[in-house]
């Protein structure tokens, strides 16, 4: 295949970037997104340029560390796959892809398509600690959890935190995955100890963090990797009204 | 800061507000519906000139008329609010990008259909509120009846179709905001969401037909079937 990228390219947070054309010649159908952009660097060392940073980890769709704008859309033009899972034969030969790194304002550009996620992390840290048992192993099934009570608690936490509802919302809203992580913990009798200051302590953060409000466009939905539903968001809505009434 | 003012200025809570407020115009839309269709029986405004006797005194009526008055602030204005913090939310912009591969036109649009409708609104208020309601509350009357102006208003082929645009309008705020007012408050269910969402997209179009067809009633039927 014979494409054209335009990649965007920024030295640091404070500089301006803009986009570069990287003709790229005998790309494989077969190669992931990420081996495509791995073969231009290559390419751009070769010649001794610069290659261009993006983040990246397991390449098997399970960290969420890659995070492309790809076409106008998070992770590409796939449902349900994170942009080391997508291929090339998704894409037309002759195509012009452009890359772009998410775009809100708690994530800062740090170079190139690289941005800044630890807002995450802080959202995550704000939600607290769960009380767990010590003392010796707890009987494997001493609680019992409804089946289908598991499985959205199982779904809410496939999260893996990519961002690609942030960089989909046209409010930059981290809803979904606030939502996800709340869920994950609220479905689950485990949870339950720290069921309110959790909740309203997420919420509190990601409002301190700068991301936009949900105005239930459903983008995150449509565009999370892994799925994720927006019934989620309605659980958090609903959690944080329970946990101000209390 | 207490609970509740921490409640409501929160992103969730703001949201909250949008939800109540927009369910409250939306059961005001239907009381305000079947006013008008009271215009289209044929009887030179008789029972529409009680009902408007009936509104300009009722003090049920005009304590509600506040709260109509405030909710529709408050969503006007808390949705001024949200657009502009969303819109900072993100500075810089994509190049390219495709938001109608993951949402609807409509739900990206709210602002914008909700401005319009606000604008429509001030119009309307102005020509049958206060030229009215106000007015004779102040004690100037008037040789036409509301009846009269009603006909005379519509009959003005600019004023109608304007009127008809704004709640083309309202119907595509109506379409996305239905059933997103209970998604807001929290109310998805695998069996009743399917069904909000129907019933929102029936209401957002059988409602504003509705309210539609009284000024083209009056301004392509009324004259032909020969009123006066
Ligand atoms: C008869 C008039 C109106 C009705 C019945 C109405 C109804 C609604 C409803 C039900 C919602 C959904 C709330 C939610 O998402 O939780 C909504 C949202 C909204 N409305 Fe209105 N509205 C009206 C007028 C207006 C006006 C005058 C504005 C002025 C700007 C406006 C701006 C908005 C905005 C920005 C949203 C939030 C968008 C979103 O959540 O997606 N609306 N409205
Ligand atoms: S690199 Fe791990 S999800 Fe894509």
């Amino acid at each position: 295949m014979k494409i054209t990228l335009k990649v965007w390219r920024q030295k640091n947070a404070q500089s301006e970037g803009k986009f570069e054309t990287y003709p790229a010649h005998d790309i494989s159908p077969d190669m992931s997104f990420l081996e495509m952009l791995d073969v231009v660097n290559e390419r751009l060392i070769e010649k001794n340029e610069e290659p261009f940073a993006f983040d990246h980890d397991c390449r098997e769709g399970i960290c969420g560390s890659c995070s492309l704008y790809i076409n106008g859309r998070a992770h590409g033009p796939k449902k349900g796959v994170t942009a080391c899972q997508l291929h090339m034969r998704s894409f037309d030969d002759g195509e012009t892809i452009h890359v772009e790194p998410w775009r809100a304002k708690p994530f800062p550009v740090i170079k190139d398509l690289i941005v800044d996620r630890t807002a995450f992390d802080r959202i995550m840290e704000s939600g607290g600690f769960v009380s767990v048992k010590t003392g010796s192993a707890p009987d494997g099934n001493a609680i019992l959890i409804p089946h289908d009570d598991a499985e959205m608690a199982i779904d809410a936490a496939s999260c893996i935190g990519c961002g690609a509802w942030v960089a989909a919302c046209k409010n930059a809203s981290a809803m979904l995955f606030v939502s996800a992580k709340v869920s994950q913990f609220t479905l689950l009798p485990q949870g339950h100890p720290e069921r309110e200051t959790r909740v309203l302590d997420m919420v509190a953060q990601m409002d301190k963090e700068g991301f936009g409000s949900c105005t239930n466009t459903g983008a995150c939905e449509a565009e999370c990797p892994k799925e994720i539903s927006i019934s989620n968001i309605a659980r958090l809505n609903r959690e944080f009204i329970r946990a101000n009434v209390r | 800061m207490g609970w509740l003012s921490k409640t409501f200025t929160s992103s969730v809570g703001k949201k909250l507000i949008m939800a109540l407020t927009g369910l409250f115009l939306i059961s005001f839309l239907i009381v305000h519906l079947s006013g008008n269709f009271l215009l289209l029986r044929n009887d030179n405004g008789a029972a529409f000139f009680q009902y408007s006797e009936f509104m300009k005194t009722n003090p049920v009526i005009l304590v509600m008329e506040v709260v109509l008055f405030l909710g529709f602030i408050i969503h006007a204005f808390s949705g001024f609010r949200l657009a502009l913090e969303n819109k900072k939310a993100r500075p810089v912009g994509y190049a390219v990008n495709r938001p109608s591969e993951n949402s609807s036109v409509f739900s990206r649009s709210m602002v914008w259909t909700g401005s319009i409708v606000f604008i429509f609104l001030v119009i309307h208020l102005k020509s049958f509120f206060v030229d009215h309601k106000v007015a004779s509350w102040m004690g100037v009357t008037h040789e036409e009846t509301l009846f009269q102006a009603v006909v005379s208003a519509f009959q003005n082929p600019v004023y109608t179709w304007f009127y008809v645009a704004a709640m083309v309008l309202l119907g595509f705020h109506l379409n996305h905001g239905f059933q997103s007012a209970f998604q807001t408050l929290g109310l998805n269910h695998k069996k009743y969401t399917p069904l909000i969402k129907k019933l929102g997209l029936i209401f957002s179009i059988v409602v504003p037909l509705l309210f539609a067809y009284v000024p083209l009633y009056f301004l392509l039927i009324y004259k032909t079937t020969g009123g006066n």
